[in-house]
């Protein structure tokens, strides 16, 4: 059984999805989905104990046909870092979705909505599984076609959740026909779709123009994906007025996996060594993050509705993690894994807490929760806490990303964007501070609703929370791993030295021209 | 179209070929062009046409939407069933040589299992995407229908300025 565990990461949800759907007894269909999330991340602990004890991938060849004419399944440092983020959060959402899918979908729609709701999280993990390019453009329509109709599944509540559902199908099917016409062009170069395969393919080819070409429209593609900066606009309506189980599943594992897959294609099939690679992709990705982290920052700070507000700073949060892959270091590589495993608790805590509030009321502002500290003590110090965290305030895992980024960035010597990474950060003070005026410094207005809390609607919540704030307490084993995970991709450059062969990199390049 | 004898009389006799020559696909497929894809596609072109011709209401009696969410799950719980079918004969996921001794016969027992899934999830798909659309229809005209006569009532525009 164990040598199956790969495979059954996958099927677990993918196969549990039919059955949800098919589901006719009240809250069947959500046990079922608990039960298949519970199996999955256990699934991902085992896998990633095993990867961390011995330190060799697990490769498993699908109907036993062999790589690279079969399609594998990869589970090295990297994919078991991941797996447990998204397979996690998964598992914590669905406890939390019990209530916010009563509250806020159509109790006839619940079969379906927990279909789609597997199927999208199958498809995650099967993205991070796969060590096969095709397939990974498989899992990912199969998770961006179940997202679309579980954004467009808010719009029993909320008409606007129709057109944001489409245009995130529109521009997230240019993102994946992009990825795949990259695709296309390496096959036709190198006649592979296995990445391992691909990249020593790709070492031994004299004529890279196509690779360029690829390189360009796989990049953009998984830009568009994980809504960097100036790509993002589908993020914010998307996340705004989807169902509030949804938001937190998406905000705090969709967009990571397509991170995971720009790191994947950028370092595992194209490497640091490649062409334009180090100047072109880095130096893009440095301004782009950062520019997404002042935009996404100012953009929340002149929100009023809380979801989207939130949204706008994961716009932040994904420059954050691209200012890390931009460094083209695997200290950088190291800095976003870190941040990508603790922004996905934090968003998820954020955004499982505002749906808290979310369920018991139509529209979600500042306005709504004036004076709510006080009403519901439990949810709110859950989303101030996350906001610390967002902020990256020592003792929460917020800190620890934002000090491996920053330490990174000062490595290579590119002190501007750390004292810049640090300004956006600290910029965000003032959302967070916002939220503390509204909920606690003023009283509720009389007219206003009374919210109510229970240890079933916090819980899931302050489990992410309480993980956020452990993570940031002892850090050394999430940071050993996401080190462990950078390692996979790349030549092991690590503190000051790199800047010099970086240097080095560029100059040769020159020369050959 | 409901009134056409002609057309009633040649789509009851093109009904069920149609879907003979489905199967047929479908089964073939092995050895032949065919598959899944394809067989599913045009089985549901029959229950389309069955639509087309006798009218939305008459065809969902026929085949109720219930049977497309039977459908579609039943073919991938039957895709995803035969993977873990050979995993529980001791083979890695999908691999049809575990699933009998004859090796040749394993692989055609294989393939079939899995076509045929993918054959049922296609039909019902298919089915269920023209259902969702045709049962927009009645819906549409209702709304054209409202917004005619607002604008009629109010004077801004004559009956005929729409087309």
């Amino acid at each position: 059984m164990m040598q199956h565990l790969p495979i059954l990461q996958v099927i677990l949800p993918l196969l549990a999805a039919p059955l949800a759907a098919l589901a006719s007894r009240r809250h069947l269909a959500w046990h079922l989905t608990l039960v298949a999330t519970a199996g999955a991340f256990a699934i991902s602990l085992v896998l990633l104990a095993t990867i961390l004890r011995t330190g060799t991938p697990i490769i498993y060849d699908l109907g036993g046909w062999p790589a690279p004419i079969g399609i594998v399944y990869v589970i090295d440092s990297a994919s078991a870092f991941v797996l447990p983020v998204v397979s996690g959060i998964g598992f914590v959402a669905t406890l939390a979705a019990r209530h916010l899918v009563i509250a806020e979908i159509d109790a006839r729609d619940h079969p379906l909505f927990f279909a789609a709701w597997l199927l999208t999280l199958a498809g995650m993990l099967g993205q991070v599984t796969t060590g096969d390019a095709f397939n990974i453009f498989v899992f990912l329509e199969i998770s961006s076609l179940s997202g679309y109709a579980l954004v467009a599944m808010g719009a029993g509540r909320d008409r606007r959740a129709l057109p944001a559902a489409f245009n995130y199908l529109i521009l997230g099917t240019v993102g994946a026909t992009f990825y795949v016409i990259g695709l296309g062009l390496l096959y036709m170069l190198t006649g592979t779709l296995n990445l391992a395969d691909l990249s020593v393919r790709l070492a031994e080819i004299e004529n890279l123009r196509p690779a360029y070409v690829a390189l360009a429209f796989i990049a953009l593609g998984l830009f568009l994906k994980m809504a960097l900066f100036p790509l993002h606009l589908w993020l914010a309506p998307a996340y705004s007025h989807a169902p509030s189980a949804v938001t937190a599943l998406m905000a705090a594992t969709a967009t990571k996996v397509s991170v995971y897959v720009l790191i994947r294609i950028l370092f595992g099939v194209f490497g640091f060594e490649f062409p334009y690679m180090t100047q072109a992709v880095g130096g893009l990705l440095l301004t782009l993050g950062l520019l997404g982290a002042f935009v996404g920052t100012f953009a929340a700070i002149v929100e009023t509705d809380l979801k989207r507000l939130f949204a706008q700073s994961s716009i932040a949060q994904l420059g954050y993690m691209a200012i890390g892959l931009g460094i083209m270091t695997s200290a950088g590589i190291a800095a976003s894994f870190i941040h990508l495993f603790n922004h996905a608790l934090m968003k998820g805590a954020l955004f499982l807490a505002l749906g808290v509030i979310a369920a018991q009321t139509t529209h979600l502002s500042l306005h709504t929760i004036k004076g709510a500290g006080r009403q519901i003590p439990i949810t709110m110090t859950a989303i101030l806490l996350g906001g610390l965290a967002r902020i990256g305030v020592p003792l929460t895992a917020g800190f620890i990303s934002k000090l491996y980024l920053i330490r990174a960035l000062i490595d290579s010597g590119l002190w501007a964007v750390a004292a810049l990474t640090f300004v956006s950060s600290a910029l965000a003070l003032v959302y967070v501070w916002k939220i503390v005026e509204h909920a606690w410094l003023t009283e509720r207005p009389e007219n206003a609703p009374v919210l109510t809390e229970t240890p079933g609607q916090w819980a899931p919540a302050w489990i992410l929370v309480l993980a956020t704030i452990g993570f940031g307490i002892y850090a050394g084993p999430l940071v050993e791993a996401a080190f462990g995970a950078a390692q996979v991709f790349g030549p092991d450059i690590i503190q000051a030295t790199q800047t010099i062969e970086g240097l080095q990199i560029i100059e040769g390049l020159e020369g050959q021209e | 179209m409901q009134d056409d004898p002609v057309i009633r009389v040649v789509a009851k006799v093109l009904i069920p070929a149609i879907m003979l020559f489905a199967l047929y696909v479908q089964f073939h497929g092995d050895y032949g062009p065919g598959g899944g894809f394809q067989a599913g596609v045009i089985f549901a072109a029959a229950l389309v046409l069955n639509a087309v011709v006798f009218g939305l209401h008459r065809a969902r009696q026929v085949w109720p939407m219930r049977y497309n969410l039977m459908g579609v799950s039943a073919g991938v719980v039957l895709y995803g069933g035969t993977g873990v079918w050979s995993m529980l004969a001791g083979a890695n996921y999908l691999d049809y040589f575990a699933l009998k001794a004859d090796p040749k016969a394993a692989q055609h027992l294989g393939i079939l299992l899995v076509e045929f899934g993918v054959g049922l999830t296609v039909a019902s798909v298919m089915v269920a995407l023209f259902f969702a659309f045709a049962g927009r229809l009645t819906h549409i005209r209702l709304v054209a229908k409202t917004a005619a006569h607002e604008a009629t009532d109010s004077g801004t525009s004559r009956p005929g300025d729409a087309a």
